[in-house]
């Protein structure tokens, strides 16, 4: 019998282990998995290697995860965001390492990833300071960079809707990197807003089907990363 | 070479907007990058079908919502509150990227801190040590939709020119930006260099010469204004 519910925060991210690449899921705070970074935070692993759209705003979520001193390195495209105030700190006193992606190739590194595809060509960065070093190949007349897959130990990512053999959906514009990511870890851990019965979901509305997913929890009111900012919060 | 910026003459923020909305055809796919580019969508004429793209997963956005709708999990590339019109869709980020990548939007139109005569985009980094670098989804914009336009003032705040000979930031792209958009001018490149296709009210073509670090090529639209 396949049942993926798990019934605690902690037991989700009790096996991350130090020095793991974790893939967390949002853009902003649309789509963050603000409760599993926060347990991931009381659960202590350290020396990770993040992959995430942005570095966090204000003191919570990821933001909180990089000020406990939990991210050696950062894989991301934009580590600027509005209030965004604790990596441009570390990074600026070499605490954090930063490998900056373009948004597309990072959202392809993680895809091709998922999909068991160990390196692409792209045109993106093509005479730029992000292709120095990298292999090109020109193909009918224009050049293209070569970008490796990415893959993770562990993805952390919000559903809207899941039933217990990790079938998702998403809400809006949250949904963002969550399906590639769920692709592209050998643990893809989710928290969704309303855990449902297995075959109540339409298989046509299903997003991430369930072969890409290993545990959820529910959480049916997660807090809003912009709110806990709003009302000056930071975790623990 | 630096020439003082001379107050309110020239286009201003909305009237730049306005101008590249004229230039958005009927019915195609467009990206709208932060800031004035974002302004351009309230422009575009009436009587045209324009879908609006934006790269966190959304074809098909609307204008802001009313201040009671804001959902936080339905933002655009800026992070701010957007609505979905009749006919949107929501996808994730690889298929998002690939509608840019795989040349599929039509338009894009963004900022710059620099254009090059041949083209060439700088518009993520000054390259400086301390600088936090930030591209997000620029480099894949310039290199993977039909059509690039860019909106800028056309010097920067201490009066140095960002139409230039060849840019001294880190590139974006190479040769990606087909027209321009400045407080004074609307400037084509072309194969030959920079060549002005309008003027702004009130704006010789030796003033925008003169604010601009590369050669100036008069467009034929300008010999067809001054005729009119």
């Amino acid at each position: 019998m396949i049942d993926k519910h798990i019934d605690s925060l902690s037991d989700a991210v009790a096996d991350i282990f130090d020095g793991a690449t974790v893939m967390i899921g949002g853009f902003g705070e649309a789509g963050s998995p603000i409760e599993l970074i926060h347990a991931l935070i009381d659960q202590g692993a350290k020396n990770l290697t993040v992959v995430n759209n942005n570095t966090g705003s204000g003191h919570v979520g990821l933001a909180a995860l990089i000020e406990n001193g939990r991210v050696g390195k950062m894989i991301c495209s934009y580590p600027r965001t509005v209030g965004s105030k604790v990596f441009p700190e570390l990074y600026r006193s070499g605490k954090i390492e930063l490998e900056l992606v373009p948004q597309g190739t990072l959202a392809e590194r993680i895809r091709a990833g998922g999909a068991g595809i160990p390196a692409f060509y792209t045109a993106t960065s093509v005479n730029t300071p992000l292709a120095e070093g990298k292999e090109l190949r020109n193909f009918d007349g224009r050049d293209y960079v070569m970008e490796y897959g990415l893959r993770a130990d562990f993805a952390l990512i919000k559903s809207e809707c899941a039933d217990n053999h990790g079938n998702l959906t998403y809400n809006k514009t949250a949904r963002n990197f969550a399906p590639i990511m769920a692709m592209a870890a050998k643990t893809t851990i989710v928290q969704t807003g309303s855990l449902c019965e297995v075959g109540s979901i339409d298989p046509e509305v299903i997003v991430t089907p369930g072969i890409f997913v290993n545990r959820v929890v529910e959480i049916p009111h997660p807090a809003q990363e912009s709110k806990l900012i709003a009302e000056g919060r930071s975790y623990p | 070479m630096s020439v003082a910026k001379q107050q309110n003459i020239g286009w201003g923020r909305e009237e730049m907007a306005k101008r590249t909305a004229l230039d958005i055809p009927d019915g195609s796919y467009v990206n709208l990058g932060i800031g004035i580019p974002e302004m351009v969508a309230q422009y575009v004429p009436e009587g045209r079908e324009v879908i609006y793209h934006t790269e966190n997963g959304l074809l098909g956005m609307g204008p802001a919502p009313a201040e009671d709708e804001v959902d936080p999990e339905l933002i655009n590339a800026g992070k701010k509150a957007v609505t979905v019109n009749p006919g949107a869709s929501f996808f994730h980020h690889a298929d998002s990227f690939a509608m840019i990548r795989g040349q599929h939007i039509d338009v894009c139109v963004l900022g710059a801190m620099q254009v090059s005569e041949q083209g060439d985009l700088a518009n993520w980094s000054t390259g400086e040590a301390d600088a936090i670098p930030a591209v997000g989804g620029a480099m894949d914009l310039v290199a993977g939709v039909k059509t690039i336009y860019v909106i800028t003032q056309h010097c920067t705040k201490s009066g140095e020119p960002k139409l230039v000979e060849s840019c001294s930031y880190p590139l974006t792209g190479k040769a990606v930006v087909d027209r321009i958009y400045t407080d004074l001018a609307v400037i084509d490149v072309t194969a030959d260099g920079f060549m002005v296709a309008e003027l702004a009210p009130g704006i010789s073509f030796d003033y925008v010469q003169q604010r601009t670090g590369c050669k100036l090529l008069p467009g034929p639209q300008l010999a067809e204004a001054a005729n009119h």
